[in-house]
């Protein structure tokens, strides 16, 4: 978000630039000043930053978010494995404590990073960035970062992720879409993972999560896949190697792309500054 | 949550904007806030204080500024308010919809305290007073 351009221009505040200046007298003689300013734009900022370093070594970025335990890592592993032939893979991992999925990773043949955030329940642009230092990215194709396991904070922050994939387990419920709209919202692909376990659960309806998902204006693909038993896992490799085309393309282009969710966020709060209908929301 | 890492960037942002204007204490902060920016007013308000503490916005009063979330139809191109797991249009129901309010989170204004020239020029001019009172006194 800029200051420039006026795209933090919303339906809700455009009364502040209108006729009256920036600045104004207030009742008690105090001066108020409007500002309009993102209050994510420290944490932006580094992500704009940590999203060039991508670009600019060729590298797709993807941050999987998901709740704790719906399977992000074992994903990974059988994904290392589909791919690490073909592309040179890392993995950014963020956790509460200990070293376990980046050992995990490791495992795989591939380096990983462990980011521990102690209490915190997310990354952030800054953490990311710390990480990306710590990697060689002109060796890299693909750079995976394994957000902390929440369906709540991680999908406020941008950390210079291409895209945003979201992973719904089969045991967690087919209404978490409606009940973390923000999250799914955020999504540019929605997976639904341990689908081995369908058999013995009759109360996941896998149309049911996709209707939600659709609820939140969203267009993003579903694939549905199961790390275990590799089911659906072809679809979503050949999603991965689509983007990995896609990255390139832009790269070449000079072009880059941000989640889905913020596409096309300033564009639109620039047009929403002209919309009549807005005019009546309320101000004091 | 990170209501509280939001709470540190509207200080960095007002200390800011208080320098710059030479302001030597901030009286409100005024915000607003989309149900879909993933933050809540009530625990943005609890973590204010503690970021506040000892800065130039010590004092000030946190206003936030709840906005609807309104989306606007790609088909029909109506637009709709509402509800945060249901962003389709009210219009025809189709899903293909473009969110025009609902996602903010900005520092929207401040208000800020400039009288300190005046207050010192005053207290000042007491000071004179309350010497001329004292030779007075003396004579």
């Amino acid at each position: 978000m800029c200051d420039t351009c006026g795209c933090n221009v919303t339906s809700g505040n455009q009364h502040l630039i209108k006729p009256g200046g920036k600045l104004s007298l207030a009742n008690n003689g105090a001066t108020s000043i409007s500002v309009l300013k993102n209050l994510m734009s420290e944490n932006d900022h580094v992500a704009v930053h940590n999203r060039e370093h991508f670009d600019k070594n060729n590298v797709l970025a993807i941050n999987l978010m998901s709740s704790p335990g719906s399977g992000k890592t074992a994903l990974l592993e059988t994904t290392i494995q589909q791919l690490k032939e073909q592309f040179r893979i890392a993995v950014i991992e963020g956790d509460l404590e200990t070293e376990n999925d980046a050992e995990r990773i490791r495992q795989q043949g591939v380096p990983a990073i462990q980011i521990t955030t102690g209490s915190a329940c997310h990354l952030d642009a800054h953490m990311v960035h710390d990480a990306v230092h710590n990697l060689s990215l002109k060796d890299l194709d693909i750079v995976f970062i394994e957000n902390v396991g929440n369906l709540v904070c991680p999908a406020s922050f941008d950390l210079g992720q291409h895209l945003n994939v979201t992973l719904l387990s089969v045991t967690e419920g087919d209404d978490k879409p409606s009940k973390y709209p923000v999250m799914f919202r955020a999504a540019d692909l929605m997976l639904l993972t341990k689908t081995d376990l369908l058999a013995v659960l009759d109360d996941f309806d896998t149309s049911k999560a996709e209707h939600n998902l659709r609820q939140l204006a969203s267009d993003a693909p579903v694939i549905e896949l199961s790390s275990r038993n590799g089911d659906g896992l072809m679809q979503w490799v050949d999603w991965l190697k689509q983007q990995v085309a896609l990255q390139q393309d832009r790269v070449i282009n000079g072009e880059s792309l941000k989640p889905a969710i913020q596409k096309e966020g300033a564009q639109l709060h620039f047009e929403s500054s002209n919309n009549s209908l807005i005019q009546n929301h309320s101000h004091p | 949550m990170h209501e509280l890492a939001i709470c540190q960037e509207i200080i960095i942002q007002v200390n800011d904007i208080a320098f710059e204007n030479q302001a030597v204490s901030i009286e409100s902060i005024t915000l607003q806030v989309g149900p879909l920016s993933g933050v809540e007013a009530p625990l943005l308000k609890q973590a204010f204080p503690f970021a506040a503490a000892e800065t130039v916005a010590e004092h000030a009063v946190l206003i936030i500024e709840e906005l609807p979330v309104i989306v606007e139809c790609k088909q029909c191109g109506f637009h709709s308010t509402v509800s945060v797991n249901k962003l389709i249009c009210t219009q025809c129901g189709d899903y293909h919809t473009r969110l025009v309010s609902g996602d903010e989170m900005l520092l929207a204004s401040v208000e800020l305290n400039r009288e300190h020239q005046d207050r010192e020029h005053q207290d000042r001019e007491n000071q004179v007073d309350k010497n001329k009172l004292t030779e007075a006194n003396y004579v």
